[in-house]
């Protein structure tokens, strides 16, 4: 058995003051000022020396950073003046799709690398659409998975990238060896850097991270940090004109992309005229005939396809787009019919927020997924979009600590794997190849709608709020 | 070591005088109101008395919902408790104290706190109802939601089909909320129970002794059961062994001879269902001198169990379980609580073949003391749609009536246990609502630190003596009889005799998002 991947995680404090959700207020002109204030009462000691530190500006918002919102002051306070509020700046930080929840959680594991972990039960709506409307399955007796956290059995997580022939094939009575593959421990790629981030050291750091956590990084030709080189530090260059198809820097990469044209077929031909041990994958937009082309170029021997969802997972359509659920669903299927899914390896981009939708993903037929976003958050960026309207960067990126980056970027991929190994276990699943579009293994919401409700009270509203 | 010496720690001067007088373990299931424990309730309202105040008690004289009181004795009124009180709805009556007061000293506002309250399952509205009905042990009045939340799904997207004129002869005293919990006519006991719910295990370490007793009292004054969770068989639990249910879970902690054969019912725990497929966890800081005592296990040392049961790789494995735990307590009842994985149905039929009298479906977002978040999420199905996959499959398999169905995992209030048994449960089990009853917020700090700082889920001294034993009761006794009551009246209202005649009556139930055909 080969040594267990292990990510090793250490603390990366925050550089800027993370943004809470809760914070108490009080309306100090009714206050009685006892001398045993209930704030001293502070379970957890972050309203204990508000008395001490009150006119020391950065000592008192502090507290609405920190709250945790047991409510226990506000509900002792002998004059009743205390009160929770939502810290109005946790309402504006991410978007309708990374939340500012998902925010809290991603800085959490890249502050600390471990699983967010918490009392109560789930408190989030019913379902929701897109991932959240899919429920994982679970083993209750028979399963060959794991023992304790500490105690885990080797549950592997590792993935294949390339083309697989589904049997050997022989030349003149020779065996014609089998196409190039890469091994990526986590079935994750760092994907290249949006626009919005490009700026030094953040691609290097993304790069670096990837190298040291033995993952592989996309990363725009014209953008290959100086001192990387692609063999080494596993970067997968994304050729995206002429000038890089053909240029020679490239040609020692064990792994290119280039984007999806018609007749693609000859600057693939070309690169592995180049090198035949060159891994060569086609980027593509997901829209509605993604299934389509999926199936042709999986027929022409392509390797590697990459669809690439928007930020939110959606495909590109003029109307009503699919959520990636729906569309790797559907070229996953297709490709099966086609006996060409085993061939062909698939990365999915775009709307990859937490964990648990690199699991969904790959659970729907993706082999694997490529990020981005949730890197930038580790890095605490709250997505407020500064930099996009010329302002000056919240949390001055510019000027972060590469190492540092890099820690935090670890820390969040070491949090993602302990809890893809969660959802395996919990599964009973011990390969995460074998995870791959295994929707015997999670339930959607529709199907049980359809399965379970439907004949007992009717048919289901088209368009019904689900939240 | 003898079990004795291992438990010495737990034990000190009072808890031994507590065995000794088995007088303090007698309890009644009266209800007597039993206020708020925080001097600040929370409210959806405010009521704010202004320094224009005269002392003329115009306001005590006219408020029907007790927000202003003098107490015999007093000269000054005492500060509102607006947590009382019904807002602007109240305007329109005769009897509302904005309009009466001379002063007009009094104002009304929205409490900014009632938003931050809860979440999408357990709204403001159903913590602020429940801890009404904790207080007064009668359903809360007019205009407080107390039947749904809002997740959009499930329970809060059913609806209960009341017919227009029900039985005019159904008069609430015969209806009977009483369920069976042995069907399968072997030689082992009569089980029943007087409510259709029962405690589910919550353990000691995770959770406070003094919440512990609570619960373990009301469920005697109602004649139903609590369950001990897995961290281990206190003493102090003994003068009430009847009414607790022993739990085996995989780290067996507190699993002896004694435990077992002193349970009425004897509880596999397979898996739980807010983290299906994991084992427990108790977060270090609690692992306090007794709790570790209890677990023989190192102090401030966190508490993994494994997953799954290492003894139980089959479905003969299970059945070799549950033979042992027959064989050392010959009366008890055998439960296993399995959680909801799409193949439910399969598992509640073998653990039926195997010999359990109860399956208890642990729902996808049952409580829990700690777990990850991805897991509280993401893995097995809700229980609507488990109860319903069970009980068809049941059904069609002719064992259905041989076994009992529990459910459990987000059973708020009456109206999801009768939407449950309505789906064809026989019966449910609660946790999150009893806690809730004892000043929970779902704030989910319970794992953090030394646990709870409102001192429900916690074992650190300080905190655990922030509820007495006494208040804990009397507030779920109080719940308790809320709950029947409300039962009763939805019974009647739906015409049904009892809860066992309830089972199964999908009739009875809608969903806001279908078209009947």
């Amino acid at each position: 058995m080969p040594a267990k991947y292990h990510i090793h995680t250490h603390p990366a404090r925050p550089r800027f003051r993370p943004v809470g959700k809760f914070g108490i207020v009080d309306w100090r002109e009714d206050c009685a000022s006892c001398h045993n204030c209930v704030k001293r009462a502070c379970a957890y000691g972050f309203y204990r020396e508000e008395a001490d530190t009150l006119h020391d500006e950065i000592g008192y918002l502090d507290y609405i950073y920190q709250c945790k919102g047991c409510l226990s002051c506000v509900q002792d306070c002998t004059k009743g003046i205390l009160t929770r509020i939502v810290n109005p700046e946790y309402k504006r930080i991410g978007d309708a799709y990374y939340t500012p929840a998902i925010l809290l959680a991603t800085w959490y594991q890249a502050d600390t690398g471990r699983i967010p972990v918490s009392g109560a039960g789930y408190g989030g709506p019913f379902t929701g659409s897109g991932f959240d409307s899919m429920w994982t399955d679970m083993s209750e007796i028979v399963r060959p998975t794991r023992d304790g956290i500490h105690g885990r059995e080797y549950i592997n997580t590792s993935v294949d990238i390339g083309r697989k022939n589904d049997h050997l094939i022989f030349e003149n009575g020779n065996l014609i060896p089998s196409p190039p593959l890469v091994v990526s421990p986590l079935p994750i790629l760092f994907e290249a850097v949006p626009e919005r981030w490009l700026r030094e050291p953040i691609p290097a750091a993304v790069s670096k991270a990837a190298a040291q956590l033995e993952l592989f990084s996309v990363v725009r030709s014209n953008g290959i940090p100086a001192d990387l080189s692609v063999t080494k530090d596993n970067i997968i260059p994304l050729l995206d004109g002429v000038a890089a198809l053909s240029d020679e820097t490239f040609a020692s990469a064990s792994m290119v992309m280039i984007p999806d044209r018609p007749l693609i077929g000859a600057d693939v031909a070309a690169l592995k005229e180049r090198n035949p041990e060159q891994i060569v994958a086609i980027r593509l937009d997901a829209s509605p005939d993604t299934a389509k082309r999926a199936v042709e170029l999986a027929g022409k021997g392509v390797e590697v396809l990459h669809l690439v969802f928007d930020s939110h997972g959606r495909e590109i359509a003029p109307v009503k787009p699919r959520h990636a659920r729906d569309v790797i669903r559907e070229v996953h299927g297709a490709l099966v019919k086609a006996g060409t899914r085993d061939q062909i390896t698939i990365i999915v981009s775009g709307g990859i927020a937490q964990a648990e939708h690199m699991a969904k993903a790959i659970i729907c037929g993706a082999d694997l997924v490529a990020i981005d976003i949730p890197l930038m958050i580790a890095l605490e960026c709250r997505l407020c979009g500064e930099c996009d309207r010329g302002e000056r960067c919240q949390i001055a990126l510019e000027e972060i600590d590469p190492q540092f980056a890099i820690e935090r970027m670890i820390n969040l991929m070491g949090a993602w794997h302990s809890q893809l190994l969660e959802l395996m276990g919990a599964m009973g699943i011990r390969e995460v190849r074998r995870l791959r579009g295994e929707v015997g293994r999670c339930m959607f919401f529709e199907d049980l709608e359809r399965e379970i409700f439907a004949p007992l009270f009717g048919t289901r509203r088209e368009g019904s709020v689900t939240i | 070591m003898s079990a004795s010496t291992i438990n010495k720690p737990v034990q000190n001067a009072a808890t031994e005088e507590f065995l000794d007088r088995p007088e303090y373990a007698r309890v009644t299931r009266d209800v007597k109101p039993m206020p708020p424990r925080y001097r600040n309730e929370l409210g959806k309202f405010r009521v704010h008395r202004s320094s224009e105040c005269k002392q003329c008690g115009r306001c005590v004289e006219v408020c029907r919902y007790g927000v202003h009181n003098r107490p015999d004795g007093y000269r000054l009124i005492i500060r509102p408790f607006d947590y009382r009180c019904i807002g602007p709805d109240c305007e329109k009556t005769d009897t509302c104290c904005l309009k009466t007061c001379p002063q007009n000293a009094l104002s009304l506002t929205t409490n900014p706190v009632f938003e931050t309250l809860g979440d999408y399952r357990w709204t403001p509205e159903l913590i602020t109802s429940t801890w009404q009905m904790a207080e007064t042990g009668h359903a809360p009045g007019q205009g407080r939601e107390c039947e749904t939340g809002a997740s959009g799904g499930g329970f809060d997207r059913i609806r209960l089909r009341f017919p227009a004129t029900p039985p005019a002869d159904l008069r609430p005293e015969d209806i009977s909320t009483e369920i069976h919990l042995n069907r399968r006519n072997d030689s082992r006991q009569r089980l029943k129970i007087d409510v259709p719910w029962y405690g589910g295990g919550m353990s000691f370490g995770s959770t406070s002794i003094n919440a512990i007793l609570s619960r373990a009292r009301s469920a005697k004054a109602w004649n139903t059961l609590t369950c001990t969770g897995e961290g281990g068989y206190v003493d102090r639990l003994i003068p009430y062994a009847d009414y607790v249910i022993t739990q085996v879970a995989t780290g067996l902690f507190g699993v002896r001879e004694e435990t077992i054969q002193r349970a009425p019912v004897v509880e596999f725990k397979y898996a739980q269902g807010a983290k299906p497929g994991l084992g427990g966890h108790l977060l270090g800081d609690k692992n306090t001198p007794p709790v570790a005592a209890m677990r023989e296990a190192v102090v401030g040392v966190p508490l993994f169990s494994p997953f799954p049961f290492h003894s139980v790789y089959s479905i003969e494995d299970h059945k070799k379980h549950i033979d042992w735990i027959a064989h050392v307590n010959p009366r008890a009842l055998i439960s296993a609580k399995v959680s909801t994985p799409a193949d439910v149905d399969m598992v509640a039929v073998g653990s039926y073949y195997a010999g359990v009298h109860i399956v208890h479906l642990d729902g996808s977002y049952g409580g829990t003391g700690a777990a990850p978040n991805i897991a509280k999420k993401n893995i097995a199905m809700p229980i609507e749609y488990g109860i319903s996959r069970v009980h068809r499959f049941l059904v069609a398999e002719g064992i259905r009536d041989a076994v009992t169905v529990i459910a459990s995992g987000g059973i708020r209030n009456p109206y999801d246990i009768v939407k449950s048994i309505a789906l064809g449960a026989d019966g449910v089990v609660i946790g999150t609502a009893e806690v809730v009853a004892l000043g929970c917020i779902r704030c989910g700090n319970c794992e953090s630190g030394c646990g709870c700082p409102r001192g429900i889920t916690t074992t650190a001294a300080g905190y655990c003596d922030r509820i007495s034993i006494d208040w804990g009761t009397q507030r779920l006794i109080n719940l308790y009889n809320a709950w029947r009551e409300m039962l009763v009246d939805i019974l009647c209202r739906l015409g049904v005799e009892s809860v066992a005649a309830l089972r199964g009556r999908t009739d009875l139930l809608y969903h806001l998002d279908y078209e009947p055909e």
